[in-house]
This record gives structure tokens, C-alpha cells and sequence, in this order.
């Protein structure tokens, strides 16, 4: 199999299309048992009562939101480097959900902030750069929007992203960093984890479930950025009549 | 059940924090259904 072939919008069209169902459902089943362990089986917390609860969705967002935001650079380079549109493509459809997990990431922090700390908001390191991430998504989308040429704004989206991904580094590293009134991390590739298994367990569900989530969002808006940005070849055409996934 | 909606008095955070995420995914959803709509039926159109 060539897997190069796969660099050729008109043929990852089909492709994603095929894999966008065993994402979309692997991403709801798994939010089903996350949800389930997170509010039903974890134990109440002995420090935060209830309000830990909110780690669930907090964690995985803050994740994914940085975790997108490299993959947007990433795909950004190649555009850049080999002039591939699919990449270009792919780097564009990642910046809405990108800007979703970062706004969702702010908005449970914040409310899991007023009872824990007593304020929804602090200008500590990893608040401000975590914010600086969402205003780098919003960036890269008004960017898109602002030209009109698709292969000129492309480039441009490129080095932003390629640009912006300083920040995630010091988002990750900011409360080792800095003093901030955001806690350290409280699971580590190299530690034990600080939190009991039963939570931990629900939280990694979670962290997938947003993965799963976020592939499957995005092949749907890459399929939609595909149709628009080469309606008029002949294959769309084909592709979209009725009865064809 | 009313005890689980209370979250230990700290309900209002919890339900406000999974609500709007709940909202923010739903939101995302529907804007992408309409978007995947419109690119299909103006690709069809431009074929004709």
C-alpha cells in the first residue's frame, strides 16, 4: 500500500470518511465510562469534596488543547516545507477544536478555581499562557479568514502556528517555572501518580475519549474544508452524490 | 438524586462546568453539521 497516496485530497476524502465512524463512536463510549467513573464510582475527594469532580473534563481539555495546538504546527511545517494542501488542510481543520478545548480548558478551571482557591481568575504563568493559546487560536483562524488566496494564507497559518508553538512548552513548564497559584502536575510519565487509581482511571478515559473526539471533529471539518476549497474538480462532484459516504 | 444534582454544595461548579462543556461540544456539532451541508450542496450545484 502507498501511503503517499493518502497526500492527495481527493483521495483521503474516502479514506476519512471511512474512519470517522469508529472514532466518533469509540469517543462517545468511552465519555459514557469516563462520565460514569468520574461521578458515580471515584470516591468523594477528603480535601475538595465534590468540587474535584470538575478534573474530569479539566485535565483532558488542558491536554488536548496543547497537545492540538503542536499537531497544528506540525502539519503547518510539512505545508510549508513540501507545499502539500492536505496538511495545509488538516492544520486548518485542527484550529476550531484546538480553540474549543483551550475555551473549555479556561471555563472549568475557572469554576474549579473559585471553591478551591477562591477566585475564578489569577494572571499566574499558566492561566496567562494558557489564555495567550486561545488568542494563538483565534489567531491562526481571523489569519485564515484575512486572505483570500487559500495557498497564501496556508503559508501564513503555517509560521504562525510553526511561531506560537513556543508557548506550549511554557504552558507545560510554567508551574515548574514560575510560582504559580496553579498546582504542579499530578501525573508524571516518570512518578507515581498523586491521586488514587479509581480517579486516575477515570481521567485517562476521559483524556482518550477528547483524543477520539477531536480525530473524529476533525476529519469531518477536513472532508468540509476539502469539498470547499476544491469544488469544481471533477471528483467532488462524484464524491458528494447521494448514497456515497 | 437531588443529592447527586447538589455535588456536596458545590453543584453550581460542577453542573457549570460540565454543562457548558456539554454546550460548547453540542454547539461545535451542529456548526459543523451545517458547514458539511452547505459544502455539499454547493459542491453538487458546481458539478451541474
Amino acid at each position: 500500500m502507498n501511503l503517499y497516496r493518502y497526500s492527495s485530497p481527493a483521495s483521503f476524502y474516502p479514506l476519512a470518511g471511512r474512519m470517522i465512524p469508529w472514532f466518533a463512536w469509540s469517543a462517545a463510549i468511552l465519555a459514557a465510562i469516563g462520565l460514569y467513573i468520574g461521578l458515580s464510582m471515584a470516591p468523594t475527594d477528603f480535601q475538595q469534596g465534590e468540587a474535584y469532580r470538575i478534573i474530569f473534563i479539566h485535565v483532558p481539555s488542558a491536554w488536548m488543547s496543547m497537545f492540538l495546538y503542536l499537531v497544528m504546527a506540525f502539519w503547518g511545517a510539512l505545508a510549508l516545507g513540501f507545499n502539500t494542501r492536505l496538511s495545509a488542510m488538516i492544520g486548518q481543520a485542527i484550529a476550531p477544536t484546538g480553540a474549543l478545548m483551550t475555551f473549555i480548558a479556561l471555563w472549568t478551571g475557572a469554576l474549579w478555581g473559585r471553591p478551591t482557591w477562591g477566585t475564578y481568575w489569577a494572571w499566574d504563568a499558566r492561566m496567562t499562557s494558557e489564555l495567550i493559546l486561545l488568542f494563538l487560536y483565534f489567531g491562526v483562524i481571523a489569519l485564515r479568514n484575512a486572505i483570500d488566496d487559500d495557498r497564501r494564507a496556508d503559508r501564513a497559518c503555517g509560521v504562525l502556528a510553526l511561531v506560537g508553538a513556543v508557548n506550549v512548552p511554557i504552558i507545560y513548564f510554567s508551574v515548574q517555572w514560575w510560582n504559580t497559584l496553579h498546582q504542579g502536575s499530578s501525573v508524571s510519565m516518570v512518578a507515581a501518580p498523586k491521586m488514587a487509581a479509581i480517579m486516575l482511571a477515570g481521567m485517562l478515559v476521559m483524556a482518550l475519549a477528547v483524543w477520539f473526539y477531536s480525530i473524529a471533529v476533525t476529519l469531518v471539518r477536513v472532508r468540509c474544508i476539502i469539498l470547499e476549497r476544491e469544488r469544481g474538480a471533477a471528483w467532488t462532484g462524484q464524491m458528494t452524490e447521494p448514497g456515497k459516504t | 438524586m437531588s443529592e447527586f444534582l447538589a455535588m456536596g454544595g458545590y453543584g453550581f461548579y460542577v453542573w457549570g462546568a460540565y454543562g457548558v462543556t456539554a454546550l460548547a461540544v453540542v454547539v461545535e456539532l451542529i456548526a459543523l453539521r451545517a458547514r458539511r451541508r452547505a459544502a455539499l450542496q454547493a459542491s453538487t450545484e458546481a458539478v451541474r
